[in-house]
């Protein structure tokens, strides 16, 4: 194949990105006995952190508490292994695309620095609703849909139709 | 029968090995599909692309067909599978502020880390503001905690809540699912082209 004629930006059908999609979802299900996940890795970073600089404060917040135990570490989760597989298999398709490149990727009509402080204010508010929801995109909407959870249904109509409400807000960023 | 891990059939030692595979897949399929690109994933709220739409939806629906059809067959049993539980409040509120920070950030928390994999910045930016959004909520927990304990209604389906058998919400889950694809592709063609 021709290098120089490989567009960056083809990616695949979605509904074949979907379909393998689902099959790793039900692959997922069958092994385990639980869905896919991607906000409780970042939970369990921060639990870590927390429980290494400061044990005590750790232990006495019924929060973090919740995620310590004496025997191991709580950063030893499924999902920790599980997001470690996620960078390594983004990596080897971006890679393989020649998608692999630090930069900061924004509309032509805003700074670099308006995208940055918009990507740490919807971190911000992703994590915090993601504890609240016990879950986030992936934990809960989708792996919840695949199950009919009726909680990450919930969610997921909530996520979706929230963000739709607030696009208008927003539209300067994308559009 | 399944699930084979809980069941004994694969040992517990494979647990996190076959958490990395399916990492792999899950972080390859993200990536290929083009959900390390913040431009894209928030195309589906402006509608020059519904890339999230179809990606998500299809993967939700075959998600569902198979895991009740392999039960149908009896390979998995689905009443053994965990069901995310049901905080009525907190899963709407939560929700909501997810919602808001997807379209400021124009990530969720798994496309953010394919975007991180491939060396995108604001991605870096982003995952860094989950841990702090994490922090806060931990820090601040005896405010969340009527919230994220309250409006419990168990680890409930929609069989449960509706009454209405599973494979009936299959059927019509799927029918929307074909709607939804026909009314973004109607859309996508009269919303002007954004380049990215």
């Amino acid at each position: 194949m021709n290098l120089e004629n490989q567009n960056k930006h083809t990616y695949w059908n979605p509904y074949f990105g979907g379909f393998l999609f689902g099959l790793v979802i039900i692959f997922t299900f069958y092994m385990t006995g639980r869905g896919l996940g991607a906000s409780g890795a970042m939970k369990s970073t921060v639990v870590a952190v927390v429980d290494t600089v400061a044990p005590t404060h750790a232990e006495n917040n019924e929060y973090y508490s919740k995620f310590i135990s004496e025997d191991k570490s709580p950063l030893d989760t499924w999902l920790i292994f599980e997001v470690i597989g996620v960078l390594l298999g983004a990596f080897i398709s971006g890679g393989l695309s020649g998608r692999i490149g630090w930069r900061v990727q924004h509309s032509p009509k805003i700074t670099s620095k308006r995208r940055l402080i918009f990507a740490l204010i919807g971190g911000i508010l992703f994590g915090l609703g993601a504890q609240i929801a016990r879950g986030c995109t992936s934990g809960a909407a989708l792996s919840g849909l695949a199950v009919l959870s009726t909680g990450g249904i919930i969610t997921m109509l909530a996520i979706f139709g929230t963000a739709y409400l607030a696009a208008y807000f927003f539209r300067k960023n994308w559009i | 029968m399944g699930p084979l891990i809980p069941n004994g059939i694969i040992p517990i030692e494979w647990d996190s090995i076959i958490a990395i595979l399916i990492g792999i897949a899950f972080g390859f399929i993200l990536e290929s599909s083009g959900f390390s690109s913040s431009r894209k994933l928030a195309g589906v709220f402006y509608g020059y692309d519904f890339a999230v739409l179809k990606v998500f939806f299809t993967a939700g629906i075959v998600a569902l067909i198979g895991i009740y059809y392999m039960d149908y067959l009896g390979f998995l049993d689905v009443a053994q599978l965990y069901v995310h539980p049901t905080y009525l409040w907190g899963a709407i509120i939560g929700g909501v502020i997810m919602g808001v920070g997807f379209v400021a950030g124009g990530f969720c928390p798994g496309t953010s880390l394919c975007a991180v994999a491939i060396g995108k910045i604001d991605a870096i930016i982003y995952v860094l503001g989950i841990m702090i959004g994490v922090f806060i909520f931990s820090e601040f927990y005896p405010l969340f905690d009527e919230l994220y304990t309250g409006s419990f209604l168990g680890n409930i389906t929609l069989v449960d809540s509706l009454g209405v058998s599973p494979y009936w919400l299959i059927f019509i889950f799927a029918i929307i699912a074909i709607i939804a694809f026909v009314v973004a592709d109607f859309v996508g063609k009269k919303i002007k082209k954004v380049f990215y």
